[in-house]
């Protein structure tokens, strides 16, 4: 497998010269879907907002399909890179038709194409089109709003989607429903997705990889069946975090 | 009724006069706040020496800033000038710090994601900053026409008419029915700009 996205010796210092990321090198297959997981504040968004250079590394590189981030254009870059983050960032003066055509009205292409483009995709998101497209994101509840925020990362086909805890905000059965939702799609459309989480069980479920940053290193980088195998001392105190209810339970007579 | 037949077409073409000083004052002002505000939104570090320059025009008494605009000798000659510059001076303040404020408010994941998605400096501030900001810098300048639409009563001081010629001429003859006559459309000038700049303001409102 070739590779999609390579971060060499990545770090990040703010201006205040707080570290956030140090040294992280790490290289995502094409048509892989991997978990950065990690606490809040370990670094994670910090390492999936230097792939479309909303952030820029202090030093080291980001490279994808094999040329430097930094070297392209801007535009034609994050044009190629759908992005979904939790608050949706939705254009509320916007119908969701036209949000999710928004990158290819950006294209100029013309308004037929972009309306047949967006329903085709909000039916693909589980958002059938006669019932939603004209409706405004205020009229949507956190589920589908997130369903919308997707369909729009989906827009212009773009190879690459990146995703900062898309669902941390859903409730545990509408997160479920979007994971399992999330999981067909990608099973259809092969992408290569770079998933921020902190939620252990839903990088487990959705990931082919796991990448767990801690105080902005990467501390390993596993398959599912390794993570939770693994006996890396960070890895074992993330998995002992989960399940604790459950385990509570199951521990009384 | 008497009154009105004599001062009527008088009331009329001043009213006429009022609303051009006050107009073309507002398109001035628009001009020169609204992109300063959007510039201002890009460089942040400049916000508060340029608001509080226009904050400073704000606080010169109009007689005053009439009267020291009379010298200049490019404007002198025309009243009218005068009191069109004086007015945009008044007009700049709440049109740039409701520009200013109106971008800054917007939900910063939408801008972020307008920037991810690869809209480009300009798709970004004319897709989604100005139409997010639109109501509030129509505040700002609902605002400006209201207060403006008052300071015009002072232009009649230099000379460049509107309706306040009759309330000079009504308080100089302690006749207070000229007095009104000028007073009386002035006020119904201002709360009907109020009124329709509303309506266009809630028109522009953005339900989250």
């Amino acid at each position: 497998m070739p590779t999609a996205i390579e971060f060499r010796d990545v770090s990040f210092t703010t201006h205040e010269g707080r570290m956030i990321l140090d040294r992280v090198s790490l290289a995502i297959e094409e048509g892989s879907v991997t978990a950065i997981l990690g606490r809040s504040g370990s670094g994670k968004t910090t390492l999936l907002r230097t792939v479309n250079r909303l952030v820029a590394p202090t030093s080291g590189e980001v490279l994808v399909h094999g040329r430097a981030v930094s070297d392209d254009g801007l535009i034609p870059l994050r044009r190629a890179m759908g992005y979904v983050i939790q608050e949706t960032g939705l254009f509320p003066h916007f119908t969701v038709e036209r949000n999710v055509a928004l990158v290819l009205e950006a294209q100029n292409r013309p308004h037929s194409a972009r309306i047949v483009r967006a329903h085709e995709l909000l039916d693909t998101v589980g958002l059938p089109a006669g019932e939603f497209a004209r409706r405004y994101p205020h009229q949507l509840s956190g589920g589908q709003r997130q369903r919308v925020g997707l369909a729009r990362a989906l827009a212009a086909d773009p190879p690459i989607l990146l995703m900062d805890e898309p669902f941390g905000a859903l409730d545990p059965l509408t997160r479920a429903e979007m994971q399992d939702m999330l999981r067909n799609l990608l099973a259809r459309l092969r992408k290569t997705v770079l998933l921020v989480t902190h939620d252990l069980d839903e990088a487990l479920y959705l990931a082919d990889g796991i990448a767990l940053i801690g105080q902005g290193q990467l501390v390993a980088h596993l398959a599912p069946d390794e993570f939770v195998r693994s006996r890396e001392p960070d890895v074992v105190a993330y998995l002992r975090a989960f399940h604790r209810g459950e385990r509570a339970t199951e521990a009384q007579p | 009724m008497n009154f009105l037949n004599q001062y009527g077409s008088e009331i009329a073409t001043l009213t006429v006069e009022h609303l051009w000083l006050t107009g073309a004052a507002m398109l001035f002002a628009c001009a020169i706040a609204v992109p300063a505000g959007i510039w201002l939104t890009r460089s942040p570090a400049w916000a508060k020496p340029v608001i509080g320059v226009a904050n400073v025009l704000q606080t010169i008494p109009s007689l005053a800033m009439f009267g020291f605009l009379l010298p200049l000798p490019w404007l002198g000659e025309r009243a009218a000038r005068i009191a069109i510059l004086a007015l945009t001076a008044y007009a700049l303040l709440p049109i740039l710090r409701n520009t200013y404020a109106g971008i800054r408010s917007i939900d910063p994941a939408v801008l972020e994601v307008a920037r991810a998605l690869g809209l480009t400096g300009t798709q970004r501030l004319f897709k989604v900053e100005l139409p997010l900001a639109a109501s509030v810098i129509l505040a700002g300048l609902r605002t400006a026409t209201v207060t403006c639409v008052g300071i015009a009563t002072i232009a009649a001081a230099v000379g460049a008419g509107g309706l306040g010629e009759l309330i000079f001429r009504g308080v100089a003859s302690v006749d207070n029915r000229l007095v009104l006559a000028g007073a009386v459309p002035a006020a119904l000038l201002a709360l009907i700009a109020d009124g329709l700049l509303g309506l266009l303001e809630r028109r522009f409102k953005v339900p989250v």
